[in-house]
C-alpha cells in the first residue's frame, strides 16, 4: 500500500525534530556551562600545581624499594652503624658487602651500585666517582659548628640544582637512590635499593634471607633448624612475627573486613528475606503491617551506611560487630525492598496451581514462590556481597576497625608507604577474589544468566 | 536417551527421586556451612571486639536518645542549624554530581571499546575490560586518600577518587548494555554502507541510552554517599562538618546534618526512581 505523505505531516515531523534538536542544544549547552563552571570551581587547571612532587615521588620510590641508613656522629667519628630504614631496632650486625671500614686512614667508604662512593672521614664526607659528576664535593664542618660544601662559602647559587646547601643542614641527591645530609650533629646517607627486603622473614629471624620458595622447601624438610619446634611452625610464625611487614595484624585485618562484609551481608539476606515476605501484598494481606515494614526499609535504608556505623561505634566500640551492624542494618533495607518487588511481580500461575492441589499457605509459598524468586534473591546477595566488601574497608576506616583503620593509620605516619602500598594490593586481591568467586558461584548457583 | 521412549515411570521415579535426594543433601551442607561461618564469625567478632556484644546492645539506644534530647533541649535554634550546613550539604551534593558526570563520560568511552559487537579486536575487549575492572576494585576511600595525602586537603582528590571508581562500574554496565543491545539495527546499517560511528550513533546509542541514564542515576546516588564518607577524611563538605560536630559533641548539629542527609538520601531515591520510571516507560 502506497502512502501518501501530505505536506502537514511532513511539516509537523520537522516541527517535532527542530523542537527536539532545540530542546538537545539547550540541554548540551546547561552541561557544558555546569561542566566549565565546576572545573573553575574544582580548581582542576591547578592540578599540576596541588600535585605534591616531593611527597609523590617519595611515595612511590617507597612503594617499590627500600633503604638502609648509614649514620656517623661527628662526636664519635668510629662508631658509624647501618640500620634498615633507620629503625631503631633494624642494626645490621655484621657490615654490609657495600660497607668498607679503611682501618689505616679511619675512613669508611659507602658504595653504591652506579659506581659513586661516599666516604666518610672523621672531619670530613667525600664524594668520588658518580657518574657524570667530574667534581669531587668535600663536606665539612666550620668552627661554630655548621655544615659547609667545601670550596662554596659564599657561593651557595653556584652548587648544582642537586644540591641544597642551608644554614644548618646540606643535603646532596645526585639520584633519586642516593642521598646525603650532613647536620651540624651528624651525617646521614640513605642508600636505596630495589624491591620489599625482609617481606618473608624479618631482621632478627634465624631465616632471614631466605627466599619464598626456600622457605617453602624447609617447611618440608627434616633437620630442624631450631630444635625446639618443626621447621612448619617455625616458617609460619618467623612470617606471621615479621616485625617490619606485620603480617600477623595485617592479614587478620583483612579477615575482619572480610568477616564485616560476608557476615554483614548474611544477617541482611537471612533477616531481609522473612521481612520481605511480609511486605508483599500478595502474600500478606494485612495493609497496616506491609505499611510498616515499607516505612522500616526506607528508614533502614536513607540512614546511610556511616551514619549506622557512627551510632554502632558508641554502641559496640571500634571493632567487627560495628562494621557487621551497619552493613546488615543499611543492607536489610535494600534487598528487603527488592525482595519485596521481585515477590510481588512474581507469577500467580504457579501459585494457583499449588493451591489447586489442596497445598495450604506455607506450602504454597514454599513450592509457588520461592523458586521464582531464588535465583534475584541469590544473585543480588551476591551482589551486595562484593559491593560490601569496599563498603566494609571504608567502614572500617571511619573507626569499626579492620583492614581499613591499619591503611589509614600507615598513611599518616607518613613514612611507611610499603605498608600502604601492600595493603592496598591486599585489599585489591581481596575484591577481585570475592568479586570473582562470587561469579563462579552465581553460575554455579543459578545457572548462566539469561544473556543471549 | 529421551527420545527412544525405553524409560518406565520407575526408572524416572527412581531418577527424581535420587535428585531430589541429592539435592537435600546439597541444600543440606550449605546450610550447615552457613550457620559455621556464622557461629565462628561471630564468635571471632566477640573475641576481638572492644566492648561484649551484650553490654553494647544494652548500649544501643543511648547514642541516639542522647542526641535528639539534645536536639530536643535546643528548641527552635536547632531549625537555624539545619539551614546552617544546607551549603555543606550542596557542596557534597555537588561534588558527586561532577564527578558521576565525569566519570560517565569516562566510562560511555571505556564501554565502547569494552563491547564485543563493536570491537572486533579481542585485546582491546580484554584490555579495556581489566582496566575497568582495576578502576573499579579499589574502594573509593582508599584512592581518595592516598591523593589527599599527596594533594592536600580539598575536595578534588575526592572528585579523582570518584571519578575513577565511577568510570569502572559504570563501564562495565554500559558495555553489558551494549553488548545487549539487539544486533539486527547494527546489521542493517552496515548493509548500506554505514561507518562504525554511524553504525554508533544510528544503530547503538539510541537503544543504549535510557538504560545508560537510569545506571547514572543510581550510580549518582552511590557517590552521594560516597563523597559524604570522603568528606569524613577530609575532602570538605557535609561530611568533614559532621566529623566536626562528632568530634565536638554538639548533639543537636549532629542530628541536624543527619537529618539533612537522609533527607537527601530519600529525596534522591524517589526522584531517580521516578525518572528512571520515565525513561524507561518511554522506551516501551
Amino acid at each position: 500500500m502506497e502512502q501518501v505523505l501530505n505536506q502537514n505531516v511532513i511539516d509537523a515531523v520537522d516541527l517535532k525534530h527542530k523542537k527536539h534538536i532545540r530542546i538537545l542544544i539547550i540541554t548540551g549547552f546547561v552541561f557544558l556551562v555546569y561542566l566549565i563552571g565546576s572545573i573553575l570551581h574544582f580548581d582542576l587547571p591547578n592540578l599540576a600545581k596541588k600535585w605534591n612532587k616531593d611527597r609523590a615521588s617519595m611515595f612511590m620510590l617507597d612503594i617499590y624499594a627500600h633503604k638502609d641508613h648509614i649514620k656517623m656522629n661527628w662526636k664519635d667519628p668510629q662508631k658509624i652503624d647501618v640500620r634498615f630504614e633507620g629503625g631503631h631496632r633494624h642494626v645490621y650486625k655484621d657490615d654490609p658487602t657495600w660497607l668498607i671500614r679503611n682501618k689505616n686512614n679511619q675512613s669508611t667508604i659507602v658504595n653504591f651500585d652506579n659506581g659513586g662512593q661516599f666516604v666518610f672521614f672523621p672531619n670530613r664526607v667525600e664524594m668520588r666517582n658518580f657518574p657524570n659528576i667530574n667534581e669531587p664535593f668535600i663536606f665539612k664542618l666550620n668552627k661554630n659548628g655548621k655544615p659547609y660544601v667545601d670550596g662554596y662559602v659564599g657561593k651557595e647559587s653556584m652548587l648544582p640544582s642537586w644540591m641544597r646547601a642551608t644554614e644548618n643542614k646540606v643535603e646532596v641527591r645526585p639520584s633519586l637512590y642516593e642521598r646525603l645530609q650532613v647536620y651540624g650533629s651528624k651525617v646521614e646517607v640513605h642508600r636505596y635499593e630495589l624491591g620489599w627486603k625482609y617481606f618473608w622473614f624479618d631482621f632478627d629471624s634465624p631465616l632471614v634471607g631466605k627466599r619464598f620458595f626456600d622457605a617453602i622447601s624447609l617447611m618440608f624438610n627434616e633437620d630442624r633448624v631450631d630444635p625446639k619446634i618443626s621447621n612448619f611452625n617455625l616458617v609460619v610464625n618467623e612470617f606471621l612475627e615479621n616485625e617490619i611487614w606485620h603480617h600477623n595484624t595485617v592479614l587478620f585485618a583483612m579477615v575482619e573486613t572480610l568477616l564485616m562484609a560476608i557476615l554483614g551481608t548474611l544477617i541482611a539476606s537471612m533477616v531481609g528475606l522473612p521481612l520481605a515476605f511480609l511486605a508483599a501484598y500478595n502474600v500478606t494481606p494485612l495493609s497496616s503491617i506491609r505499611f510498616f515494614l515499607r516505612r522500616l526499609f526506607d528508614m533502614l535504608r536513607g540512614i546511610d551506611m556511616l551514619i549506622w556505623s557512627l551510632i554502632f561505634l558508641r554502641a559496640f566500640g571500634p571493632g567487627l560487630f560495628t562494621g557487621i551492624f551497619a552493613i546488615a542494618f543499611t543492607d536489610t533495607g535494600t534487598l528487603g525492598k527488592l525482595m519485596s518487588e521481585a515477590i510481588e511481580n512474581t507469577d500467580k500461575k504457579d501459585k494457583e496451581g499449588i493451591q489447586s492441589t489442596g497445598a495450604n499457605k506455607v506450602l504454597q509459598h514454599r513450592f509457588g514462590i520461592i523458586p521464582q524468586i531464588l535465583p534475584i534473591f541469590i544473585s543480588q546477595s551476591l551482589y551486595y556481597l562484593e559491593s560490601n566488601t569496599r563498603a566494609a574497608v571504608i567502614i572500617g576506616a571511619m573507626g569499626a576497625g579492620g583492614i581499613g583503620l591499619h591503611f589509614l593509620g600507615a598513611l599518616m605516619t607518613g613514612n611507611d608507604f610499603e605498608n600502604v602500598a601492600y595493603m592496598a594490593i591486599l585489599v585489591l586481591v581481596a575484591v577481585m577474589c570475592i568479586d570473582t568467586m562470587s561469579a563462579k558461584l552465581r553460575r554455579l548457583l543459578i545457572g548462566i544468566e539469561d544473556k543471549k | 536417551m529421551y527420545s527412544d521412549n525405553i524409560l518406565g515411570f520407575e526408572t524416572i521415579e527412581k531418577n527424581l527421586k535420587a535428585l531430589a535426594f541429592k539435592r537435600l543433601i546439597y541444600s543440606f551442607i550449605s546450610i550447615l556451612a552457613i550457620l559455621f561461618l556464622l557461629s565462628s564469625g561471630l564468635t571471632i567478632a566477640e573475641e576481638n571486639n572492644a566492648g561484649s556484644f551484650q553490654r553494647g546492645l544494652s548500649k544501643f539506644f543511648d547514642y541516639p536518645v542522647d542526641l535528639f534530647k539534645e536536639a530536643f533541649e535546643s528548641g527552635w535554634r536547632w531549625y537555624a542549624y539545619v539551614f546552617k550546613y544546607l551549603p555543606d550539604l550542596i557542596s557534597t551534593i555537588n561534588m558527586a554530581f561532577f564527578s558521576t558526570l565525569f566519570g560517565a563520560i569516562f566510562a560511555l568511552l571505556l564501554s565502547l571499546f569494552a563491547s564485543k559487537n563493536l570491537i572486533k579486536n579481542q585485546y582491546i575487549v580484554t584490555l579495556s575490560r581489566r582496566t575497568m575492572d582495576i578502576l573499579r576494585s579499589f574502594p573509593e576511600l582508599v584512592i581518595a586518600m592516598i591523593f589527599l595525602y599527596l594533594m592536600g586537603k580539598s575536595e578534588l582528590p575526592a572528585v579523582i577518587a570518584i571519578v575513577i571508581h565511577t568510570s569502572g562500574a559504570l563501564g562495565k554496565l554500559f558495555s553489558e548494555a551494549i553488548e545487549n543491545a539487539d544486533n539486527k539495527p547494527i546489521e542493517g546499517l552496515q548493509s548500506c554502507g554505514a561507518s562504525w560511528w554511524q553504525r554508533v550513533r544510528f544503530a547503538v546509542i539510541p537503544q543504549v541510552v535510557p538504560l545508560f541514564i537510569s545506571y547514572t542515576l543510581l550510580r549518582l546516588e552511590i557517590n552521594v554517599r560516597a563523597s559524604t564518607i570522603l568528606g569524613f577524611v577530609g575532602a570538605g563538605g557535609i561530611g568533614e562538618a559532621l566529623s566536626a560536630v562528632i568530634q565536638f559533641r554538639y548533639g543537636d548539629e549532629i542530628i541536624a546534618i543527619m537529618f539533612l542527609l537522609v533527607i537527601t538520601i530519600i529525596s534522591l531515591d524517589y526522584f531517580s526512581r521516578f525518572l528512571r520510571g520515565r525513561l524507561i516507560g518511554d522506551n516501551k
